[in-house]
């Protein structure tokens, strides 16, 4: 039973030797063939573009976790300044959630990264083989008996078709990346939910927190304006002054 | 010879790395036959590295074909597993026709 290695050769090898036992009249098939490579060099073209903007896409995404990672932990501090601690308690328990998935969409992100640059050398290596088909041809058909032209052939259409297929399943490598990042980066949106910190504390009110938080933070802020409007009729501006009392 | 890496490009070798490459090959499958990941990821990682560092990159311009062809070093179990039973794991290639 051969190995991975050899079962891939062998599956190429079967795939390409159709490749081998066309062109019949040399001149004909050079041309349609270079045709064919430059409407799958679109394709590739287009396959490459598709991931690059899910990979964007997956970018805004996860900005937008890292926002409310920074929107947890703000809550959590005006919970403490106004001692709930219980508020507080719950909105860390739910930063911390998703700051460790965010952990592990970028370690992902980092490895599609990786996958991309190499898809884009592959392509550039795609587009260097079909120009060099493109002379090549001129002189296949200038030079060469009809037998010597379609061994010829055969092998620059193998060639090539082997790049197209090393390109094409690296785009669907990086196609199915994207798309665990995407159900990844939907869960945490999902559990970041107050419906699903529900289940995630075992606590019940958790429909609420939001809204508390809200309720809270607008109060604190209500709180804060009103000290500082305090500080200016009594004793002048002094703004500053008003962090430390703050923290206390 | 000539190698491909896939995800990565063809190496012209010496054919005498052949053998050595088809026994870290051997590896590779048993790795996915005990379902051991980190044994496959290390087994293709030795392969490519063997290819790298034996082998002279091909120029992009070569039409030549591949002797042999070498899977991506982070081939999950899975693509593995789908290697070695069918050819769904290889986009259909566009051949000139």
């Amino acid at each position: 039973m051969p190995g991975l290695m050899s079962r891939l050769s062998l599956i190429f090898k079967a795939k390409f030797s159709k490749a081998l036992d066309r062109a019949e009249n040399p001149s004909e098939t050079l041309d349609y063939s270079y045709e064919e490579q430059l409407r799958q060099l679109q394709n590739v073209k287009r396959g490459i573009a598709d991931v690059t903007t899910a990979k964007k896409r997956l970018e805004l995404q996860y900005t937008g976790m890292q926002q409310q990672v920074e929107k947890l932990d703000g809550q959590a501090r005006t919970a403490v300044q106004a001692g709930r601690e219980d508020l507080a308690r719950e909105a860390l328990t739910r930063k911390t959630a998703v700051q460790s998935q965010l952990e592990g969409i970028m370690q992902q992100g980092q490895q599609l990264e990786a996958q991309q640059q190499k898809l884009i050398e592959g392509e550039r290596t795609l587009q260097a083989k079909v120009e060099s088909f493109r002379t090549q041809k001129e002189v296949i058909k200038a030079q060469y008996s009809a037998a010597e032209a379609q061994v010829r052939i055969g092998e620059a259409a193998t060639g090539i078709g082997e790049q197209m297929a090393d390109v094409g399943l690296a785009i669907q490598r990086a196609k199915d990346k994207t798309e665990q990042m995407q159900a990844r980066a939907n869960a945490i949106d999902e559990l970041t939910t107050a419906g699903a910190l529900e289940d995630f504390t075992g606590s019940s009110g958790g429909d609420d927190i939001d809204r508390q938080l809200a309720a809270l933070s607008q109060s604190s802020q209500v709180d804060d304006e009103l000290a500082k409007m305090k500080a200016e009729v009594g004793r002048g501006s002094e703004p500053r002054q008003l962090e430390g009392e703050d923290a206390k | 010879m000539i190698v491909r890496l896939l995800g990565e490009g063809q190496y012209r070798v010496d054919d005498s790395l052949l053998a050595r490459l088809n026994e870290i090959d051997a590896k590779v499958e048993k790795a996915v036959a005990d379902g051991d990941e980190q044994a496959l990821w290390s087994g293709l990682q030795s392969l490519a590295e063997m290819v790298r560092k034996n082998g002279e990159k091909l120029a992009d311009e070569d039409l030549s074909p591949s002797d042999a062809i070498i899977p991506p070093e982070d081939l999950s179990l899975d693509e593995a597993r789908e290697l070695m039973q069918d050819e769904g794991f290889i986009p259909d290639i566009p051949v000139a026709s």
